[in-house]
C-alpha cells in the first residue's frame, strides 16, 4: 500500500488515489458516478480503468440501485455522488436496496455540508447523519484528515455491510493528531491530542476548527483542551467517549451538520443515558436557514472557527 | 418442463395462493394470481435456478419488482423446493419470516423489494456485473403496470439500453389495473410500446396467461441482440376465478370461507378440465 500522504491535500484526490491504488490488484472494485466523476476527482481513475468506472448520469436514485445490484453479484461497489443528493433524493435506494437489503455498497458523499457553499440549500447536506443514523445496518464515517480519509477508504472496501462516507471539497491536513497518531479502526474515535480541562468531539472538517481554537485556549487561557476524532458517527465509539466523560469535564461536539440528530445528540444520548452529568454543549448549523457564504464564512458565522469555539469553551467552563 | 405440465401447475400453485392468503386472512390476491403463469413458467421452464444452485454466482437472478404480489413467489419457490409449503401456514403472522413483500430471509429469495421502482436499477446492476464477470447470468424483473410511473424505472431504463445488458429481462404485468382504478384513469400509460421502445429495449407483446407463448418468448431471449428486452404480458388480475378476474377490490382483498370454497371449487374444475384433455 501507499506511503501515507505528508502533504495536505483534498480529501477527494486523496479517495481517487487510494481507489485506484486498490483497482490496480482488485478488479471487483467498481466506482459509480452519477455526473460526478470530475467533482469526485476520479478521471484519472475512468482513464486508467475504464471497465472499473461506470457512469449513470444525473440519476442518483437509479446510482444507489445499480451499486446495489453489483454489490449483489460480489463487486466492491463504490457509489459517488454529491452527499445533498445521495442523501435525499436517493435516501428510499439506500434505506431499501442497501441497508435494508443488505448489499455492501460503499455510499460516498462528496463536497458534503457546507462545502458548495454560496450554491446554497440546495447543494448543502446538513441532514445526512441524521437521516442514515435512523436507518439501521450503515456505518457513518466523515475522516478529519487525508490520513483518516485514506485507511476509511481501504477499511471500506472489505467491509461486507453497507458504510456511507462523507468527503468535503478542502485541502485537508495530511495529519492533524499531535503524536501523527496512526491508529485508524472504523468504529473508533481517534485522539488528536489530550488534555485535561475541557474535551471536544468533532467529526470531519470541523475537527480542525476544534485544533485551532485549542491552541487559542492553551495561549491566551492556560486550558488543557482533549480532542477526539469520532470519525466514526455509527456505531459511536462508546467505551472511548464514556472513558472521556470520566473526568467530568465539560464536552463540546463540533459538526458541519444541523445540530438536530447528528454527532452531538448522539453523544448527548451516550453520555446522559450512562449517568454522565457533564457541562455539554452541541455546536453546528441551526434550525433555521442557513446563511449564505463559502464554506468558511458560514462556519465562521456560525461559531465552527477558532474564535467561536474559543468564546464557546470559555462560557461553559465559567473563565 | 413439459407444457401440459406447467398448466396443471399453474392451476395448483392458483389453489395454493388462495389457501394461503385464506389463511393469513391478507395478501395481494389479485396481482399474484396475475403474475402466477410468468413465475411458474420462468422459474420451471427458462431460469436455472433451484435449491441447489442457490449459492452458485452463476444461477440467473429474478428480482421482483412488484414485492407486494410476494404470495405467488412463495408458492412457487415452495413448489420448487427452496422451503417447505407449510412454512406458509405462518405468512404474515407475528414473528414469521414469510411477511407481505419478499426478503432475503427467505431461501430462493435475491432481494428484498417492496418500495415500487426498485428492482429495475438493481436487476441493471446485477445485469452489469454479469456482462463484466462474462458469467452469462440472465437477470429478470417483474413490474407492475401501475409501478411505471415510478420514475427510478425510466432511470434504469435509460442506463440498460446505453450499458446494452441483452442479458436483462423486464416484464410488465399488465393487467391494467392499480389499486385505484384503471391505468388510464389513474396515470396513463399508453402507448407502452412505442416508449420502452423509444427508450432502446426491444418489446414484445405475449399473453401473459399463455404458458406455451410466455415459454417461448422468455426462451428465446435476448429478443435483440445488444438490447434489453420488455416482455409486455397482458394479465387479467385474480386471473382463474371468475368472480374476481378484472375486479378492483381483489386488489388485495381476502376471501370469505364461502369466497374461498367457490374459488378453489372452479380451480379444481379446471384442473378436471386440464386432465380430460391432456387423455
Amino acid at each position: 500500500m501507499e506511503e501515507i500522504k505528508t502533504i495536505d491535500a483534498a480529501n477527494l484526490e486523496v479517495f481517487s488515489e487510494v481507489l485506484q491504488s486498490l483497482a490496480a490488484t482488485d478488479r471487483d472494485i467498481m466506482v459509480v458516478t452519477s455526473d460526478s466523476r470530475g467533482s469526485g476527482k476520479l478521471v484519472p481513475f475512468g482513464q486508467k480503468y475504464p471497465e472499473q468506472i461506470v457512469e449513470v448520469g444525473i440519476a442518483e436514485q437509479n446510482l444507489v440501485g445499480v451499486a446495489a445490484g453489483l454489490a449483489s453479484m460480489g463487486k466492491k461497489a463504490f457509489a459517488v455522488s454529491p452527499a445533498c443528493f445521495l442523501t435525499a433524493r436517493a435516501l428510499e435506494q439506500i434505506k431499501n436496496d442497501v441497508a435494508y437489503s443488505d448489499n455492501p455498497v460503499k455510499l460516498i458523499g462528496i463536497s458534503a455540508g457546507v462545502s458548495y457553499g454560496a450554491l446554497g440549500t440546495t447543494h448543502h447536506s446538513l441532514h445526512d447523519y441524521a437521516v442514515l443514523r435512523a436507518i439501521n445496518n450503515i456505518t457513518i464515517v466523515a475522516p478529519a484528515d487525508n490520513f483518516e480519509t485514506a485507511e476509511a477508504i481501504k477499511q471500506a472496501a472489505e467491509m461486507t455491510s453497507p458504510i456511507y462516507l462523507r468527503f468535503g471539497k478542502k485541502t485537508m491536513p495530511a495529519n492533524l493528531a499531535t503524536n501523527l497518531n496512526t491508529d485508524f479502526k472504523i468504529g473508533k474515535g481517534r485522539v488528536i491530542q489530550e488534555g485535561n480541562d475541557l474535551t471536544f468531539i468533532a467529526t470531519g472538517e470541523a475537527v480542525l476548527p476544534c485544533v485551532e481554537a485549542a491552541k487559542l485556549l492553551k495561549k491566551e487561557h492556560n486550558i488543557s483542551c482533549k480532542i477526539i476524532s469520532l470519525h466514526t458517527i455509527k456505531p459511536l465509539d462508546t467505551e472511548l467517549l464514556l472513558a472521556s466523560a470520566a473526568n467530568g469535564k465539560a464536552i463540546i461536539t463540533v459538526e458541519e451538520h444541523s445540530i438536530n440528530g447528528g454527532l452531538g445528540e448522539a453523544v448527548a444520548s451516550l453520555l446522559f443515558q450512562n449517568g454522565c452529568t457533564n457541562k455539554f454543549k452541541i455546536v453546528g448549523l441551526p434550525d433555521d436557514h442557513t446563511v449564505s457564504g463559502s464554506q468558511i464564512e458560514i462556519f465562521n458565522h456560525y461559531g465552527i472557527s477558532a474564535e467561536g469555539l474559543k468564546n464557546t469553551a470559555l462560557n461553559i467552563t465559567n473563565l | 418442463m413439459h407444457i401440459e405440465e406447467l398448466k396443471r401447475k399453474s392451476v395448483e400453485s392458483r389453489k395454493k395462493i388462495l389457501k394461503y392468503i385464506y389463511n393469513a386472512k391478507a395478501g395481494h390476491t389479485g396481482g399474484s394470481l396475475s403474475i402466477l403463469d410468468i413465475l411458474n413458467v420462468l422459474y420451471n421452464d427458462v431460469m436455472n435456478v433451484s435449491p441447489e444452485n442457490f449459492d452458485s454466482n452463476t444461477r440467473d437472478r429474478f428480482i421482483q419488482s412488484k414485492g407486494h404480489c410476494v404470495e405467488a413467489l412463495y408458492v412457487v419457490l415452495a413448489d420448487k423446493g427452496f422451503f417447505p409449503e407449510e412454512d406458509l401456514l405462518t405468512m404474515c403472522q407475528y414473528n414469521s419470516p414469510y411477511i407481505g413483500h419478499p426478503t432475503k430471509a427467505i431461501h430462493g429469495i435475491e432481494q428484498n423489494t417492496g418500495g415500487l421502482g426498485h428492482g429495475l436499477p438493481i436487476c441493471a446492476g446485477a445485469a452489469l456485473a454479469a456482462k463484466k464477470d462474462n458469467s452469462g447470468v440472465k437477470v429478470f424483473t417483474i413490474l407492475g403496470d401501475g409501478e411505471m410511473a415510478e420514475g427510478s424505472n425510466w432511470e434504469a431504463m435509460m442506463f440498460a439500453a446505453h450499458y446494452k445488458l441483452d442479458n436483462l429481462c423486464a416484464i410488465l404485468d399488465y393487467n391494467k389495473l392499480q389499486i385505484t382504478a384503471p391505468n388510464e384513469d389513474v396515470m396513463g400509460l399508453e402507448p407502452i410500446d412505442q416508449k420502452l421502445e423509444a427508450f432502446g429495449w426491444a418489446v414484445k407483446h405475449v399473453d401473459g396467461h399463455n404458458i406455451e407463448k410466455l415459454s417461448q418468448a422468455l426462451r428465446g431471449l435476448p429478443l435483440e441482440k445488444g438490447k434489453p428486452t420488455f416482455i409486455i404480458a397482458h394479465t387479467i388480475k385474480g386471473k382463474g376465478i371468475s368472480y374476481m378476474e378484472n375486479v378492483l377490490k381483489w386488489h388485495h382483498g381476502v376471501p370469505s370461507k364461502e369466497q374461498y370454497d367457490l374459488a378453489i371449487e372452479e380451480l379444481d374444475k379446471q384442473l378436471q378440465e386440464l386432465e380430460t384433455v391432456s387423455k
